[in-house]
């Protein structure tokens, strides 16, 4: 089991450590930045990475040292060619420069040192050398349904999940805000828009079902049983068997199936846990009951989760990056806008608050 | 050589100290500038090289036209400001 939290916030990344079965901020580094994601990469030894936005100076990222940290480049977008005017969907134009980075992910075992990297507005990028450096994927940039991605509840479309398939390294999908579901079998050459049956109640009707059109909050995959992705979905809750070919809704989810992250067991498909709120016209707990779900059965049934949880004018949203699981499965954490953080170590079942009172959470990884 | 001065604020994210460097246009004068400081660069430039969307550049007390090429003239006597807009919580 993992005794370290990483807490991405509004003002610093927060480690929390584990102590004596007690939970507690242990660390803080960039305090009074903006710090939006990290990924620790467990194959060289621990390299951690953060993710900053300076806003006015930018988006930065920094690698973990013996002593501390080194400011590394951030993944960049290529000059655009002279005379390219491009719109985004919404007809503003569209500028080649990183605004977000939102998705970080390790490369197979054996391919150490690529780390991948999903960005606004929609870029994807690869590094081969631990982030030294990065290239862009033109091939997924230049598809021309790219150019159908759009803004959800950010201005621009991005890249938000990554989930590198365990028996396959070159076999790479990718979720996005709004975008769909792609896949690579050849390491990023080509790639194929997945995700039918997905729906968009809120579309026109010609687009409801249109896999580009889907507004994928969160996308993933079971470790042991690739095959099986779960999907939370600006529109509620969808389940793959296939790997993400086709996707079955599930419906009837008590209190709601609104929400952004999902996390899947690592070893039992079945099993699932999301953060409902009510759905995107308040994005609030129900009743400001802050409450988890966790579904043991392929989401046929969901247990509501809430011992330990603020059950009384609770106005937490829980971002997509912001709940974690372990990998033995039974620890999970989460962090809220409210800068409200609780851990689980049954998962779930029970949930201990470590802090009421941090910054804005964007993000929470075990290391 | 033109005197290029940036804002207090960037140096705690990337030291900026007051540099030199010759050149016709802010262009020019700024690349002179990151070329000893390449670090500095991404801070004031975004990926196409345009002045980032909330930093400013004066020359002479005068706030630059050319936000994408940075094309405005600078002379040997100028005083390049790199500044940024101060916002948000």
């Amino acid at each position: 089991m993992t005794d370290t939290l990483l807490v991405s916030t509004r003002k610093g990344l927060f480690t929390v450590a584990r102590e004596s079965g007690r939970w507690d901020v242990a660390k803080v580094d960039f305090l009074g930045d903006n710090v939006t994601l990290t990924l620790t990469d467990s194959r060289s030894g621990g390299h951690c990475f953060a993710a900053l936005d300076h806003g006015h100076f930018g988006v930065k990222l920094h690698r973990s040292t013996a002593t501390g940290w080194e400011e590394i480049p951030a993944p960049a977008y290529p000059p655009k060619p002279e005379g390219l005017e491009e719109d985004d969907a919404w007809g503003r134009p569209l500028a080649w420069s990183t605004a977000r980075i939102w998705a970080l992910a390790a490369g197979g075992a054996d391919e150490p040192g690529v780390i991948w990297c999903g960005t606004l507005p929609g870029g994807l990028f690869r590094s081969r050398d631990h982030g030294g450096s990065w290239e862009f994927v033109r091939s997924l940039w230049d598809n021309p349904l790219r150019k159908r991605w759009a803004g959800g509840g950010a201005d621009l479309p991005g890249i938000h999940s990554i989930l590198v398939d365990p028996r396959n390294s070159k076999r790479v999908s990718i979720a996005v805000s709004t975008g769909g579901i792609w896949l690579t079998e050849d390491a990023g050459a080509t790639w194929t828009l997945r995700g039918e049956g997905m729906r968009a109640e809120y579309m026109p009707v010609e687009l409801t079902h249109d896999p580009v059109s889907q507004d994928v909050h969160c996308l993933a995959q079971c470790p042991a049983a690739p095959h099986r992705m779960w999907v939370q979905h600006h529109n509620g809750i969808f389940v793959s068997s296939d790997e993400g070919k086709t996707f079955t809704e599930i419906t009837g989810v008590e209190p709601s199936a609104f929400g952004f992250p999902v996390v899947v067991h690592p070893r039992e498909p079945d099993t699932a846990w999301f953060v409902p709120e009510i759905k995107d016209e308040k994005r609030i707990p129900h009743g400001g009951r802050l409450a988890v779900t966790r579904t043991r059965d392929g989401g046929k049934t969901f247990d509501v989760l809430t011992r330990g949880l603020p059950q009384s004018h609770a106005y937490d949203v829980v971002y997509r990056h912001a709940l974690a699981l372990d990998a033995g499965g039974d620890r999970l954490a989460f962090g809220s806008t409210t800068g409200g953080l609780w851990v689980s170590e049954d998962q779930g079942d029970g949930w201990a608050c470590v802090s009421h009172t941090l910054p804005p959470i964007y993000a929470v990884r075990f290391a | 050589m033109t005197r290029v001065i940036f804002t207090a604020n960037i140096q705690r994210h990337v030291g900026c100290p007051e540099a030199e460097a010759s050149g016709r246009t802010v262009r020019e004068v700024l690349e002179g500038v990151f070329a000893a400081n390449p670090g500095a660069r991404s801070y004031v430039l975004d990926d196409q090289a345009a002045l980032r969307k909330h930093m400013a550049v004066f020359v002479d007390g005068h706030g630059i036209r050319d936000r994408a090429c940075l094309s405005d003239a600078v002379t040997e006597t100028s005083t390049v400001y790199v500044f940024q807009a101060l916002s948000g919580g």
